[in-house]
């Protein structure tokens, strides 16, 4: 599996860390998976509805050391 | 299926600014088709001779909102643009009266667009007015 990329949102309130997580899926490839680093507990809910409507896959999200990790694969 | 967004802008407020472009950047990038029509008091921060130009507050919540790390509302306009292809239309009569045209302004503008012309667009959507 190729390394996977981390966008670092961390300090950035919302829509800062879906934006900055669309900017990057739009560049990826389908198939590839990004870990989204939030500590924005809103996007911790918001980004995963997003993930759901535009139809890509949430591969996991937790919270550690209150830095939220969202990991999302795309799926087109 | 897209669903069709329609946004006014008027005022010149911090937080009305910043509201909208979190919708339009969110809705666009969603897959919906947002265009966000910009007049009166909010399209003189688009234009290429105020692009440092600060919103006033209206209130307590636009003081937080200069905290470091909320996206400036003029960069999500653009990344609704960019990332969600939202369409961006200043008010013809605005333009007209601020002698200025769509290539004085800093983001990518649509053409001018008049009242008929907008509301056209708007049928069948829904319309939020900042």
């Amino acid at each position: 599996m190729s390394e996977m990329k981390v966008v670092d949102a961390r300090n950035t309130f919302c829509p800062g860390p879906l934006m900055e997580l669309i900017s990057f899926m739009k560049r990826a490839e389908v198939g590839d998976e990004m870990e989204l680093l939030s500590t924005d507990d809103g996007s911790a809910n918001d980004v995963p509805q997003w993930i759901a409507k535009v139809g890509h896959e949430l591969v996991s999200n937790e919270k550690i050391d209150d830095v939220w990790h969202i990991v999302v694969k795309k799926l087109k | 299926m897209s669903n069709k967004l329609s946004i006014v802008c008027v005022s010149g407020t911090l937080e009305k600014l910043q509201m909208a472009s979190m919708v339009a950047s969110v809705a666009a990038a969603s897959g919906d088709d947002v265009t966000v029509f910009f007049s009166m008091n909010a399209l003189q921060y688009f234009t290429k001779d105020n692009a440092e130009l600060a919103a006033p507050e209206e209130g307590e919540f636009g003081r937080l909102i200069e905290t470091e790390g909320v996206p400036a509302f003029r960069k999500l306009f653009e990344q609704a643009a960019d990332l969600g292809d939202a369409k961006l239309l200043a008010c013809s009569m605005a333009l007209d009266l601020m002698k200025i045209t769509p290539d004085d302004l800093t983001l990518e503008f649509g053409p001018a667009t008049g009242l008929t012309a907008f509301l056209s667009d708007a049928e069948d959507g829904r319309l939020l007015s900042f």
